[in-house]
């Protein structure tokens, strides 16, 4: 199929410069390279920038309410397990008024593919901080700065028992598009943080590695069954050393050639190395003054991709099953059993 | 101290006769851990099976297992059997009490913790001349301290008047006695202490024992264990009544139903209300989708919907009041009958979703078990405090459909008629019910799926794929539902006001005011669709000028009411919209009194339809069903 057939005939209003534009563009793409026909699919969003997705996509759609999008979504997939469903999300609309019905879509495992646009900042009400934006972060409802800790989008996902977490980078197209891609293949629950810009309200909140001439020092695009290197010259690896003293493992830059470099295993069911690589890199996010030494890139692409029955399929198998062992399958049949007498 | 001195003064009252009445009302009282219910419920469908009219009032602590002993614990079952039974009745002619702290609660009523209250004809649950059955092994000092008890004799502490017949039954002992050889521990033949009383109720009654052992079978087969020595139990309840020749005579109900004819089974409201929307998705060729979050007193519906996948309902469990309602909504986009159970605290969660589901103009039943409010209120008890908020609880110009259940049984009806409304008219549709119907049980004519109206869902016409937007309506205003999966129809439904004819987002000024009235023409045309408002004629009108006017659960108590003054009544259960006749009807009267269990919600939105009518209110707030005789009372004065 080609991106063409997912565009819907509306003007697209994202702010010029806004990186929505690049992420409804991968959409289409990735839609396109999956092929599943647009009267198959069904774009669920809430309210926010990024929840005017659906009227940009050619596909059923429905814009709902703030941060409700992940009960519809499972509403509908539930209810319709034939269907491919997407939730189109923000960080506020995620992670603040929609945080119960996101962890627990995460948990039950829902098939969705859940894009969340993560710009650290409220764009649709004009600029509030949000639950991702630094500690610190001067905003107009935070005019000395936020006294809040942020959450780590990947963090809350593996909390959730996340079976899927991807992230990518509004400037990055082809990375985009593989995660999405990635996403809908997966069945389950997948979570796609999309890094996206606010040219409005947060410029360059994600310059550090969405500047070209930084992106490829300070971060690594991770891609299951290949060796972790990266850097300008493809010189540097990660690997995994255990703190002597605390036991606890962390990741290290290792040279390229180093027989220590580890290999991507997204499909590895144990979480623990999936969470240090996803928060790589994330001191800088969590503070606006940290000050940070040794740096290690954020790790983009598919980080964790394993397989679990999905709620979906779990529900409808069970109605199934019941329904193959039951006498009474209709309300005449049903009443039938019921305890009754003539009158 | 010596049980038999405190009950000796009551003995020689006692009077041996016949009786034969037409209706009578029994209330089962104990510990909530007695399982009061259960024998309330077995009595009840026994009468039932027998051939009477039933109405029930389980009555309930919100705790789970208080105290055991003490007022706070006390648990209640009402029925009232026989014919022309239109209420559980306002207060019991047998009380069968299981302990100290029964007996306070049935005798003082609300007034139980005055601490100088004495029986009381306004507020005992029994009349001055009923039988008043208690376990004299439950009436230990230390059982007595529990209840707060300050004397040894309980019955003169109380005020019992001389009229009141106690029959003293030591209901441990001879439980025991019955099960000595079970080889059964202690805890386990104690709670075997209800079927004891039950089978002496059965013989004052004169029920037959073996239906009534038929049932008992019935209610435990997933038990079989218990079968045996309840049913030991029982029977020797029955007996002692038969052999002791106990100083009280049988009772005999008699007195045709006045029932069509028809098969028959008994049902409490939420089981009903399930049923209703199972029936509405197989006559609609739907599928049943049940988003629900638990909620005193609406859960049992997602319980019976839960264990329906043999009907094919999809029944979710969501994580909350709000998801309940957005997964429903969910379903509903997708092509599903979507339905959401609540009380009035979820409700109130479910107020912005709600205004989504009309927004987005889809098909959705919401049923509000009320209970009392407001916050969390009462969450056992009954009360219709929930009505302003079903018309108006939300933010914008935001009409729905509101409906309302006026008996257990025909909770599945109306749950039927807001399916039936939801998939014709693209709207969400509010049901409401309340604690009274949702647990009480009534006698339910089991209908055929097939002598049930028929349902036609607003489906879109196959001429319109290639053009089909979601803003298109028919000639009645409804717009047409194409769902996820219809190739050709594809399109973006939302919670942003939408352009008239081409259903994109729009702000355009007069557009939105298309918007709001095209909305609210939508729900008003309903009205062409509903019956009538029928009133219930007085067969012996003293009170020809006067009407009295209910609506919803109230309906059989104020039917009681209107027989005994001679007036009519009007029972409403289309709240939005009303019945087309609602004016002519209203006109004919002078005096016009609103009853409800609230403080005047109907009859304020009555007086905003019909300013020009003298629309007079009675209203009673106290968390239970109203008392026929202040009702009569109050209309009379």
């Amino acid at each position: 199929m080609e991106a063409s057939q997912f565009k819907s005939d509306q003007y697209v209003r994202f702010c010029p410069g806004c990186g929505d534009h690049a992420i409804c563009m991968a959409l289409q793409k990735a839609m396109a390279q999956i092929g599943i026909p647009t009267h198959q699919v069904a774009v669920i969003s809430g309210i926010g920038c990024s929840s005017r997705m659906p009227h940009y996509l050619n596909t059923y759609g429905f814009n709902t309410i703030h941060g409700r999008g992940g009960a519809v979504a499972t509403g509908v997939k539930t209810s319709h397990p034939e269907l491919t469903v997407w939730q189109m999300s923000g960080d506020g609309d995620c992670f603040a008024i929609g945080g119960n019905h996101f962890i627990h879509e995460i948990r039950r495992n829902v098939d969705l593919n859940v894009c969340v646009f993560n710009n650290r900042i409220y764009g649709l009400t004009k600029g509030q901080y949000s639950p991702t934006s630094p500690k610190g972060f001067v905003s107009k409802s935070s005019p000395f700065g936020t006294a809040e800790r942020p959450f780590i989008p990947a963090q809350l996902v593996l909390g959730a028992r996340g079976t899927f977490y991807a992230r990518t980078l509004d400037v990055d197209m082809p990375t985009t598009v593989d995660c999405l891609v990635a996403a809908q293949q997966h069945k389950g629950c997948s979570i796609v943080e999309c890094l996206v810009n606010c040219v409005i309200f947060n410029n360059g909140t994600h310059a550090w590695i969405a500047d070209r001439e930084q992106r490829a020092e300070h971060s690594i695009i991770l891609r299951h069954g290949e060796k972790m290197i990266f850097g300008k010259n493809n010189d540097k690896g990660l690997a995994v050393e255990i703190d002597p003293v605390s036991f606890v493992p962390k990741i290290i830059v290792v040279p390229a050639d180093d027989p220590r470099v580890l290999t991507h295993d997204a499909h590895q069911p144990d979480p623990t190395l999936h969470r240090l690589l996803a928060l790589m890199g994330q001191d800088r996010i969590e503070n606006v003054n940290a000050v940070v030494e040794n740096e290690l890139p954020i790790a983009l692409g598919v980080i964790r991709n394993v397989e679990e029955e999905t709620y979906d399929q779990a529900v409808n198998g069970q109605i199934a099953a019941v329904r193959e062992q039951a006498k009474a399958k209709t309300f005449d049949e049903l009443t039938a059993t019921l305890e009754s007498w003539e009158m | 101290m010596h049980k038999s001195k405190k009950i000796s003064t009551f003995a020689q009252n006692l009077t041996i006769y016949n009786h034969i009445v037409k209706n009578i009302v029994v209330r089962f009282c104990g510990d909530s851990g007695d399982g009061m219910q259960l024998t309330g419920n077995m009595f009840a469908q026994l009468g039932a099976e027998l051939g009477h009219e039933i109405s029930t009032l389980p009555d309930f602590p919100a705790e789970i297992r208080a105290p055991q002993g003490t007022l706070g614990g006390v648990s209640g079952f009402q029925v009232e059997l026989g014919s022309e039974v239109y209420t559980p009745g306002d207060k019991a002619d047998v009380i069968v009490a299981m302990n100290a702290a029964a007996l306070k609660v049935c005798t003082l009523g609300s007034h139980f913790n005055h601490p100088q209250a004495h029986f009381d004809d306004e507020f005992a649950l029994y009349h001055r001349h009923a039988i008043v059955i208690v376990d004299t092994d439950s009436l230990s000092d230390k059982d007595l301290e529990k209840a707060q008890y300050h004397t040894e004799n309980p019955f003169t502490e109380l005020g019992i008047p001389e009229s009141v017949q106690i029959v003293p039954v030591a209901l441990t002992t001879l439980t025991k006695e019955a099960l000595k050889e079970s080889g059964m521990d202690n805890k386990s033949v104690l709670k075997c202490r209800n079927m004891f009383a039950l089978g002496l109720i059965y013989w004052l009654f004169d029920e037959p024992m073996e239906k009534a052992i038929h049932l008992l079978e019935d209610k435990f087969k997933k038990k079989p264990a218990l079968i045996t020595p309840n049913t030991k139990v029982m029977v020797d309840g029955y007996n002692y009544g038969c052999n002791l020749a106990l100083n009280i005579s049988q009772i005999h109900l008699d007195g045709a139903p006045n029932e069509a004819h028809g098969t028959y089974t008994s049902i409490a409201g939420n089981k009903a209300t399930a049923w209703g929307l199972i029936a509405a998705a197989q006559k609609a060729g739907k599928h049943l989708f049940l988003g629900s979050y638990p909620i005193t007193p609406a859960t049992d519906i997602l319980h019976e919907l839960a264990a329906r996948k043999d009907m094919n309902v999809m029944a979710i469990q969501a994580e909350d009041e709000i998801a309940g309602i957005c997964t429903a909504i969910g379903a509903a986009f997708a092509g599903d009958l979507a339905c959401t159970t609540t009380s009035g605290p979820g409700l109130s969660l479910k107020s912005e979703a709600l205004g989504l589901a009309v927004m987005a103009e889809l098909p959705l039943v919401v049923v509000d078990v009320q209970r009392g409010g407001p916050s969390t209120g009462l969450p056992t008890k009954t009360e219709q405090t929930d009505l302003l908020q079903a018309l108006y609880g939300r933010n914008g110009e935001c009409p729905a459909v509101v409906l309302a259940a006026s008996s257990s049984a025909n909770c599945f009806d109306f749950a039927y008629e807001a399916c039936k409304i939801a998939l014709e008219n693209m709207t969400p549709v509010v049901l409401m019910t309340d604690t009274y119907l949702a647990n009480g049980t009534a006698l339910w004519r089991i209908p055929k799926l097939a002598e049930l109206p028929d349902i036609h869902p607003q489906s879109v016409p196959e001429e319109l794929k290639g053009h089909y937007n979601p803003a298109l309506r028919d000639e009645r205003g409804v717009r047409y539902w194409a769902f996820p999966g219809m190739e050709g129809f594809e399109h973006r439904n939302i919670g942003l006001d939408r352009d008239a004819e081409r259903g994109t987002i729009s702000t355009n000024p007069e557009n939105h005011e298309k918007m709001v009235r095209a909305r609210q023409a939508k729900i008003a045309q309903i009205a062409e669709r509903i019956p009538n408002l029928q009133i219930i004629k007085s067969a012996n009108p003293q009170m020809s000028e006067t009407l009295l006017v209910g609506w919803g659960s109230t309906e059989g108590h104020l039917h009681a009411a209107a027989n005994e003054l001679g007036c009519d009544l009007a029972q409403f259960n289309y709240i939005c919209p009303l019945p087309k006749n609602t004016h002519e009807v209203l006109s004919r009267y002078k005096r016009i009194v609103v009853c409800e269990l609230n403080t005047g919600q109907f009859a304020t939105y009555l007086r905003a339809q019909f300013p020009e009518l003298p629309i007079e209110q009675y209203n009673e707030i106290q968390g239970q069903p109203f008392a026929v005789e202040r009702i009569v009372n109050y209309v009379k004065k």
